[in-house]
């Protein structure tokens, strides 16, 4: 075990784990943060998502050593003194959840790709969005979101 | 009587939350007592329904909500039948020891039987608390009026008081009716729909806001105090059967707790999740190989299932000479359909957590059928039902899959092993691997047109490898009931479905058999309910069909079913054949269809464009739909542009909710028509991952859906318009409309699911050969 520091969501935490362990698991079993979820612990589906550096990071393949000295922004991270991201009022404008269990990475997804590309086309939406997978199948409504929020955060 | 769990959560229900709309984790603490967990007496009003001081109303609901706003759905019927305002009202969902057992979800019955009860309780509570205000006020109940929860006298209304004020904090202690939890009832009536006013209107699903801003909280999550985790090690193959194991390949593994073994069941338990992670991936395990090659290669399989002598066969529904009108039919058309197996695939795999605490079993977990986990988990560790509760809290939405939730049994068996809290969760290989699959099916149709293009005659003849399918939560088929020797001796029979259509043919024909793999059991390649559990295979098979039909006789496609479906005026008693016939017109006019026989003309350069429809129902629920494809002809890749859906479920109680339910619902059979297949060689599943099982993505899609919610009943504002379910119908006819548009498109037909690229490509090439 090392001695581990992170910050999350702009507070730093001090944790004793191993160096290699996936960021997912400190995150939530250390941390108790409830938004990065296991999905596949491969990389493939996005529901792991965490910001870093302004890319969308999958952090079940992420050793947790090399998010050391970064700053980390989960889905709990997002809103801004109580008050919820464009994001994230687009999703309940546009009711896009069904089970909700993929859409952390949905949303932090989005997040990088409009803070990248402010406004995307239909087509970067969905290239931009590809490999963030959900199995209740609300993509139509994600893409729906993305195009309302980007249109609130324009003006 | 009620059971003591239920007199504290009354004392203590004062302190709940009643500004979100459903009970957190931190209320569920602050309810847990010692037990025993006896069943709530659905008898008694007080199990279903609180009222507080503060005039705020819970309602307590034996249903889990996987997402698609039927917990709304409740708090909007019963809110409207007691009249207090709906956001005034929460709800409990699917907690054994608090909630009386509807039994959690399943066969789309959500709102179909399960609210009327809901509906008869809140106008009893109504009924009740009016007796309770004409008794105050001395006058009799029908000089009352009551709006929003206030009770006034209908010519003073200053002479008010609220429900809060009648009952706050106190029980009804009004005793209720009826042979089952479906039947219960009390002496009230409830509303004609003309009087409801929630119903029909779309609140907001109250579940949304705390999955969008990271406050759900999860059964994924739950972390209890010297909690430890687990992961199962799995046979690599069907069958196998366990040699030995060599725990010192993991005693050196910081944190590392034991190595549980029963039978070929093995679970290494460790202090934290990547721990255990680790143990199970290195543990050496001596496994021998079954004598017999468990099943075929997957690329085998519909040969092996139409060569495979049935374990079973149905009793063939039949009308008319079948055999005759073939032999005089003008034109005869044989066709064959294939539809592999298809996983549930959630996005997060099985998880729960066990708590022993107390000689009991207290099991967080998502399982849509909780109360079947509760009595499954006490009959496998022969523990009394009142000694095991399940609390049900949100997870990945799985399909069905989690009706048979092997989790919640290791969960329950590995805590109760250790004697300490254990949390389990499935590796996402071990999920696609082993989740319970939708079952393959191998159909053959024989159709004959008259001279003048009429069907005449349809055979049907279905095969389903479907032998030794998975019952719901029962102690001794779950997985690891196979795995620890404490399987039942012998296998379920499985179960082979036929179309659901309203068509009328002179001579028609519909038999099934079900087939079995030669190994049945502790094998991957198991069935059990995955979301219409069998409509999506046969309508594939008989709207393909049907549209073949069609454009043999150069007929339209919708002109021709409505053909089908006008040659006779009988109806049943929910008017299925007016409602069927409503719904495809109203799909057609959605669409803008042009009228016109299929394939369409050729068109130059590599984007073909087509349309096709098709329709079914389940039970009083029916729909149509239709696909509007791009078929790539360079590549073979299908796109679907456009979806439309017209469905018809009776009254709606939440129209956006209901739109987004049967969305979500024609992409998921999309994806099934387009990517899903799960893949084996001869002694396990190879499909195990996103990479070797893909799902649709955002890439695939559609522009455009359209939604139309028909009301097609002949009588359409009769004050008892039923509401019925609308979980999963629209999952049956989208397979088959993405078949018939692509044939419209290319003049190739696919039969054989998915419609992956490769075969696409494949079949548009052998066309042009
Ligand atoms: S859980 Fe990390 S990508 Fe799937
Ligand atoms: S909302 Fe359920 S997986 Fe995406």
């Amino acid at each position: 075990m090392s001695r581990i520091t992170l910050t999350v969501n702009g507070t730093p935490h001090l944790v004793d784990v191993e160096p290699s362990v996936p960021l997912l698991y400190v995150l939530r079993n250390d941390l108790g943060l409830e938004g990065p979820r296991f999905g596949c612990g491969l990389g493939q589906c996005g529901a792991c998502t965490v910001i870093i550096k302004g890319e969308a990071v999958r952090s079940c393949t992420r050793p947790v050593s090399t998010a050391q000295g970064t700053d980390i922004t989960t889905l709990e991270g997002l809103a801004r003194d109580g008050v919820l991201h464009p994001l994230q009022r687009a999703w309940i404008d546009e009711q896009v959840p069904q089970c909700g269990f993929c859409q952390n990475g949905q949303i932090l997804t989005a997040k990088a790709l409009l803070d990248r590309n402010p406004h995307p086309t239909d087509a970067e939406i969905r290239q931009g969005m590809e490999g963030a997978l959900c199995r209740c199948m609300t993509y139509y409504r994600i893409q729906a979101a993305i195009k309302r929020a980007a249109k609130e955060m324009a003006s | 009587m009620t059971s003591p769990s239920r007199r504290d959560f009354l004392k203590t229900s004062g302190f709940l939350v009643v500004s979100a709309g459903a009970i957190s984790l931190a209320d569920i603490a602050a309810v847990q007592d010692a037990g025993p967990y006896a069943d709530p007496d659905f008898r008694q009003l007080d199990s279903w329904i609180v009222i507080r001081g503060d005039n705020t109303a819970t309602f307590y609901v034996g249903k889990t909500d996987l997402g698609q706003g039927t917990g709304t759905a409740f708090r909007q019927i019963m809110s409207d039948e007691l009249d207090i305002p709906y956001d005034k009202t929460t709800v409990v969902m699917g907690r054994t020891d608090i909630t009386v057992d509807q039994g959690g979800s399943g066969g789309s019955d959500a709102l179909q039987t399960d609210g009327w009860p809901m509906r008869r309780v809140a106008a009893e509570a109504r009924r009740v608390l009016l007796e309770m205000a004409a008794t105050r006020f001395g006058v009799t109940s029908d000089r009352l009026a009551v709006s929003d929860g206030v009770i006034s006298i209908r010519n003073d209304p200053s002479r008010r008081v609220t429900y809060g004020e009648l009952i706050g904090g106190k029980r009804f202690n009004v005793a209720l009716t009826g042979k089952d939890i479906d039947a219960t009832a009390g002496i009230a009536k409830v509303k004609t729909v003309q009087e409801l006013r929630m119903v029909g209107q779309s609140p907001r699903r109250f579940d949304i806001p705390p999955k969008v801003d990271g406050s759900l909280q999860w059964a994924v999550g739950v972390k209890l105090p010297g909690m430890l985790h687990a992961r199962n090690v799995k046979p690599p193959v069907a069958g196998a059967k366990l040699l030995g194991i060599d725990e010192s390949s993991v005693r050196g593994i910081p944190g590392f707790v034991r190595v549980v073994r029963k039978g070929n069941y093995v679970a290494v338990v460790c202090e934290r999740e990547e721990q255990a992670i680790r143990a199970a991936r290195q543990l050496k395990v001596n496994w021998q190989k079954p004598p017999v090659a468990p099943f075929p290669t997957s690329e085998d399989l519909f040969d092996y299932m139409r060569g495979a002598t049935p374990t079973s066969t149905i009793a063939p529904v039949t009308s008319g000479d079948i055999d005759r009108a073939l032999a005089g039919a003008a034109k005869v058309l044989e066709a064959v359909y294939d539809v592999p197996f298809q996983g549930h695939t959630a996005i997060g795999p099985a998880h729960a957590t066990a708590d022993p605490s107390n000689d009991q079993m207290t099991i967080y977990s998502n399982d849509m059928k909780s109360y079947g986990l509760r009595n499954g988990v006490a009959q496998f560790l022969q523990m009394p039902r009142d000694r095991v509760r399940v609390i049900w809290m949100d997870g990945p939405q799985a399909f069905g899959r989690t009706a048979a939730d092997d989790a919640g049994f290791e969960a329950a068996f590995l805590a109760k092993e250790l004697g300490r809290p254990v949390r389990v969760q499935w590796m996402r290989q071990e999920e696609t691997a082993w989740d319970t699959k939708g079952p393959a099916y191998t159909i053959s149709m024989r159709g004959g047109l008259d001279g003048d293009g009429n069907l005449v005659a349809l055979n049907y003849e279905a095969r389903a490898c479907d032998h030794n399918h998975l019952g719901y939560n029962e102690p001794d088929t779950v997985l690891i009931a196979q795995l620890t020797g404490m399987r039942r001796p012998t296998p379920a029979r499985g179960g082979v479905s036929t179309p659901s259509d309203m068509y009328v043919i002179p001579n028609r024909r519909m038999a099934g058999h079900v087939v079995g793999l030669p190994v049945v059991w502790e094998t991957p390649l198991r069935t059990g309910n995955l979301r219409d559990p069998n409509g999506p295979q046969v309508t594939f098979a008989s709207e393909s069909f049907i549209d073949e039909l069609a454009a043999a006789a150069k007929a339209d496609p919708v002109a021709f079913r409505l053909k089908l479906l006008t040659a006779s005026a009988d109806d049943d008693g929910g008017f299925r054949r007016a409602r069927s016939i409503a719904v495809i017109k109203a799909a057609a006019e959605k669409y803008g269809w042009d009228a016109r026989p299929s394939p369409r003309s050729r068109r130059a350069g590599n984007i073909l464009a087509g349309r096709g429809i098709a329709y079914a129902f389940r039970n009083q629920t029916v729909v149509a739909e239709i696909a509007e494809v791009e078929v790539n002809r360079a590549t073979g890749r299908v796109w679907v542009k456009r979806l439309v859906c017209a469905h018809d479920c009776g009254l709606v109680v939440n129209p956006e909710a209901l739109r987004h339910t049967i969305e979500c619902g024609m992409l998921h059979s999309l994806s099934r028509a387009l990517h899903e297949e799960v893949r084996f060689d001869g002694e396990k599943v190879t499909s195990v991952d996103w990479v070797s099982h893909p799902t649709l993505t955002h890439a695939d899609t559609p522009e455009t859906i359209d939604v139309v919610l028909v009301n097609g009943d002949p009588n359409a504002s009769r004050p008892d318009l039923p509401h019925y379910g609308a979980g999963e119908t629209m999952c049956k006819p989208t397979i088959a409309a993405v078949a018939n548009a692509i044939y419209d498109a290319t003049g190739v037909r696919i039969r054989r699911v998915p419609f992956r690229s490769d075969r696409v490509l494949a079949a548009i090439k052998a066309r042009s050969a």
